[in-house]
């Protein structure tokens, strides 16, 4: 083995390397995380840019946020975005939550196959083609209800990413704790909202989360099924960009980009803690 | 409590996927076959379809009119089309060359270790991709963040020019859509039994025969869903063409887009989106193909 070793790496000097390791590998990965991380970087850093133009580092400042603020269009962006991800969060997380009971539970059933791939449907579609065929449903159906277009699409696409975390959850709890509860008395109604929910919890909370970043983020279907007043932020945001870069758009990205990494953050820690929970 | 539930199994089922089916099937497959219906329509000159039967809007895609009201054949359309499936297959060799080696490391690494990786790469993948996109602007622009210290170095003399070029939509694509290659990998990767890797190399394999004929046959699975993962998004992508091709530089997303938003021409944008919609399709069942094959293989081993 060692004879072998040996034999395979002839460079004097230095280490030998265990099977399956490679040089340049901690440097490589290392390059893939400043590939990953410097344009995050970039924007926050300009965001303190005391200058009018973006590109041109004018000093430290932070009058870009305090205008981004005051700025109503923005709020009023803003305001559309959290109504619409709440929304969305609420309706696909309710939705995608029964149908994983079913799909994990439910057992083996003619069509299983066939819903799984419906509820996964919106993944596999490219955003663009979804942001058509629902253009064209609501006015080929004459459906104008101004931001209660924009919620329908979103709880539409948020299912599946809601759905995804709450039946690997289902699929790694076994039903002893439910058999437990149906063996002392307990009806099916009561397991289920005194045994299942509460186990099921961080699962569904972690689908919450994605669904809200998820509605948060997007911006073709919002651009293409969005009227004149609702605008959300990431459509704001792209507006502000095709008119001319002022650091303002940073201030305003880089508060977005905190939020999302906040719940990210929160869902890690969460999604982490219901792996231990299993565990148990 | 429970009274007003169905009381078979079945009907408990179907009552617990109505939602779903609802949803989903009002409002995405409905209207996935409307606009599949709006495709074959012609166009209202204001945006919007007249009832009346047309394939003009398959035709658009390969032929225009000359002045004399002939068809000719216009490789325009054809052209972009060519063009983003040569972008988005460079966009995912780049993502596959750049993260494979990125999810064989963290294989590597202890257990705690791995899962702080993942989460550093899962971070980017979950805030907004316009914004991200948006600060590669900043970076290859005009006196951007390559330019300005090259500049002032000396080193080059005048405007790099990288943006609005293909290149740089497609390091925005390999960009926007490198989580999607790595996590895979990772999960398919993290399955091999190491062993496996010393067994070979004392059996006289090298250190590239252990990487070429043990490591990558055994995470093919995990190569083949990063590959498909990137590719189909970046077949339909809007943002990075858009933001870094400065809109001149057409993809079939930003093609669909224009359709609705500026030519107002809704059937042949319809007539785009079912070919994506067919790409996606050809490419998920040749997927499924080797899926099933390698289960039957498997199977049968």
């Amino acid at each position: 083995m060692s004879d072998q070793m040996q034999q395979s790496s002839p460079s004097k000097g230095k280490k030998v390397l265990p099977v399956g390791h490679y040089r340049g590998l901690g440097g490589w990965t290392i390059v893939f995380f400043i590939f990953l991380y410097l344009p995050i970087v970039v924007l926050v850093f300009y965001s303190f840019n005391a200058n009018r133009m973006v590109m041109n580092w004018g000093g430290f400042g932070i009058d870009w946020y305090i205008k981004a603020f005051q700025n109503d269009d923005i709020q009023k962006a803003v305001w559309n975005s959290l109504i619409v991800a709440t929304a969305a969060t609420i309706f696909s997380t309710a939705i995608a939550t029964i149908g994983a009971l079913v799909l994990a539970r439910g057992g083996n059933f003619r069509g299983k196959t066939l819903s799984l791939g419906l509820i996964t449907l919106p993944l596999m579609v490219p955003e663009i083609v979804t942001a058509v065929a629902v253009l064209i449903f609501f006015s080929a159906i004459g459906m104008n209800l101004g931001l209660g277009n924009v919620i329908i699409a979103h709880i539409t696409f948020c299912i599946p990413f809601a759905f995804m975390p709450i039946r690997a959850r289902l699929e790694g709890m076994d039903t002893s704790m439910e058999q437990a509860a149906r063996d002392l008395y307990a009806s099916e109604w009561e397991t289920f909202r005194y045994v299942t929910v509460p186990l099921l919890m961080p699962g569904i909370v972690a689908g919450a989360m994605l669904a809200f970043v998820i509605s948060m983020d997007d911006f073709i279907i919002t651009l293409m099924v969005g009227g004149a007043g609702s605008t959300t932020l990431p459509v704001y945001i792209y507006s502000m960009i095709r008119r001319g870069l002022t650091p303002e758009i940073n201030a305003v990205c880089t508060v977005l980009l905190i939020v999302s990494i906040a719940i990210v953050t929160a869902y890690w820690v969460v999604s982490k803690k219901s792996q231990t929970d299993t565990v148990h | 409590m429970s009274n007003w539930l169905p009381k078979s199994a079945a009907g408990k089922r179907w009552l617990g996927l109505a939602p779903s089916y609802f949803v989903i099937g009002i409002f995405m497959l409905v209207p996935m076959i409307i606009m599949g219906v709006f495709s074959f329509l012609e166009p209202n000159p204001y945006g919007g379809v007249k009832p009346v039967g047309s394939v003009a809007a398959y035709v658009k895609l390969f032929f225009e009119y000359d002045l004399e009201d002939q068809l000719v054949f216009n490789p325009g359309y054809i052209n972009i089309i060519f063009r983003s499936f040569q972008l988005s297959f460079g966009a995912t060799l780049m993502c596959l060359i750049f993260g494979f080696p990125v999810a064989y490391y963290i294989t590597l690494q202890p257990e705690s270790k791995r899962n702080f990786y993942i989460y550093l790469i899962t971070i980017p993948f979950w805030t907004n991709l316009l914004i991200r996109t948006f600060a590669w602007i900043i970076i290859l622009g005009r006196g951007g963040v390559i330019e300005t210290p090259l500049l002032a170095a000396g080193i080059i003399e005048d405007s790099l020019r990288m943006m609005y070029t293909d290149g740089a939509i497609a390091i925005g694509l390999t960009y926007s859509y490198l989580p999607l290659m790595v996590l895979p990998i990772y999960a398919s990767l993290e399955k091999i039994d190491f062993r496996l890797l010393e067994a070979a190399s004392d059996l006289y394999a090298s250190r590239f025969e252990v990487m070429t004929k043990v490591v990558i046959p055994l995470c093919k699975p995990g190569i083949i869903a990063g590959c498909l993962l990137v590719f189909i998004p970046c077949l339909g992508a809007f943002i990075a063409p858009n933001l870094l091709g400065g809109g001149k530089k057409l993809m079939l997303g930003s093609l669909v887009q224009f359709q609705f938003a500026s030519a107002r021409n809704w059937p042949f944008g319809a007539a785009l989106s079912m070919l994506l919609l067919a790409a996606v399709v050809v490419v998920l069942i040749f997927y499924a193909r080797a899926a099933k094959n390698r289960a039957a293989m498997e199977g049968s081993a």
